[in-house]
């Protein structure tokens, strides 16, 4: 509970400022280099989606621990919501390549695929809201 | 016809500069920015400030706005704060006002102050204008300056240039790299186009878009892309990512990037066995 913040994505430099937040915390909690680009780029592609697909959101930065064989473990968990259309069919976003903006289509497979655990839930005209966490190992 | 209001200023003129130096002194120069400068710069403002309000009493509008224009010019040269000045046209309202009360009738004085006032307006308004015109070029000129920073097209060899991108990509800054990019290529002739992005802390999938869609714009004008400087951590979520940089010659770092280039123009460098001896024979 100690470390959390909380930055709003409206426009472009949101998504610098969520990237930013990510980086000093992931640094603060003890990941390597590798880890913190990964998270930091997780973060880029679930803010750029709000700021591309929904008028406001946030993204949610907080550092947690769990019990595990080997003692405790921290990590990151990063939260991404929004109140914006929401996702029809969450099957058809997490396919490589699936878009509606003409982009990749490489963000959210990239960001579960970036991350250890990844969770998406979506109503349809109420928003979206994607729960990830990277464990330090 | 000249109004009572800058007759009176005319016929009094030296009385009226010298209680306004002396206003000056109390109140322009002594905050902010201004009192960064020498005193002997800070004296010729402000002589030049007295003349371009004293000598312009006896001009015509089309001559004054010239001088107020040239005088803008230099505040915004030199980094003066315009609100100082515009102060100090306050302070000698004051002046003048006080002088009018005591030379006029109430009736009379009521007109004039309103002459005066209209003149201080007409003043204020074109120094202001004037200044936020200049304002507006040199900040035009700025972005230009910038744009060109944001990604600079460096030709390295004949035929071959290199764009090194140095901090974070953003929508703006991804179509000045494109537009610049083919310009570059066009420009130079050149064959190969190598993208430094040593510089760059984050390759998400928008930033990883444009650099393909550069190259492929690249090839379509007749030039090869060289990717270089991909640090490990970022090709390591390039490959998480699943972006397929099949497409791509990439290069660890610059220096290999220039090697591979030169190949692909058909150079090569070559160390000279002999050591070069003398330098410049004269
Ligand atoms: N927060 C969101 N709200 C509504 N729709 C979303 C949201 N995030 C993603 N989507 C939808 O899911 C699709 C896939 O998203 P994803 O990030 O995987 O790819 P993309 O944004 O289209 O392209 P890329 O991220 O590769 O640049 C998007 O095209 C969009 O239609
Ligand atoms: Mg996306």
């Amino acid at each position: 509970m100690s470390n959390h913040s909380c930055i709003e994505i409206a426009n472009e430099w949101g998504i610098v400022s969520a990237r930013q937040a990510g980086r000093e915390l992931s640094k603060e909690i003890g990941f390597g280099s590798v880890d913190q680009a990964r998270i930091t780029t997780a973060i880029s592609e679930l803010a750029r989606n709000i700021y591309l697909y929904t008028e406001i959101g946030k993204i949610d930065l907080e550092e947690i621990s769990d019990n595990h064989k080997n003692g405790k473990v921290r990590g990151i968990k990063v939260v991404a919501s929004d109140k914006g259309p929401g996702i029809e069919n969450l099957r058809d976003v997490m396919v490589d390549g699936f878009t509606t903006s003409g982009g990749l289509g490489a963000g959210l497979p990239g960001v579960k695929r970036l991350m250890d655990e990844f969770d998406i839930e979506s109503i349809p005209g109420e928003g979206t809201t994607i729960t990830t966490i990277k464990w330090l190992r | 016809m000249r109004s009572i209001v800058l007759q009176h200023m005319i016929d009094n003129k030296d009385h009226y500069i010298e209680q306004w130096r002396v206003s000056f002194d109390e109140l322009l120069f002594s905050r902010s920015e201004s009192t960064i400068k020498p005193q002997y710069i800070q004296d010729e403002m402000k002589e030049e400030f007295v003349s371009v309000i004293f000598d312009t009493l006896t001009m015509d509008g089309h001559s004054r706005r010239a001088v107020v224009k040239r005088f803008a010019e230099r505040l915004i040269h030199d980094g003066w704060v315009v609100s100082e000045f515009i102060m100090s046209l306050q302070k000698l309202r004051r002046i003048v006002m006080k002088d009018l009360s005591n030379h006029y009738d109430r009736e009379k004085f009521v007109d004039l102050s309103g002459e005066l006032e209209d003149w201080l307006d007409e003043q204020i308004t074109d120094l202001t204008t004037e200044f936020a015109k200049n304002h507006e070029e040199v900040k035009a000129i700025q972005t230009v300056a910038l744009k060109e920073l944001s990604a600079p097209l460096i030709p390295v060899f004949d035929k071959i240039v290199v764009m090194p991108l140095i901090g974070t990509i953003d929508t703006k800054r991804a179509s000045q790299i494109m537009e610049n990019l083919l310009d570059g290529i066009i420009e130079h002739r050149a064959q190969v186009v190598l993208i430094d992005i040593t510089g760059v802390p984050l390759v998400d999938t928008m930033v990883a878009h444009h650099i393909i869609r550069a190259s492929e714009a690249v090839r379509l004008v007749g030039a090869e892309c060289l990717l270089v400087g991909i640090r490990p951590e970022i090709a390591q979520t390039i490959v998480n990512l699943g972006i397929d940089l099949g497409n791509f010659t990439t290069k660890s770092t610059l220096k290999k990037g220039v090697e591979a280039a030169l190949q692909m123009t058909h150079r090569d460098i070559i160390t000279n066995e002999e050591p070069v001896t003398g330098g410049g024979l004269n």
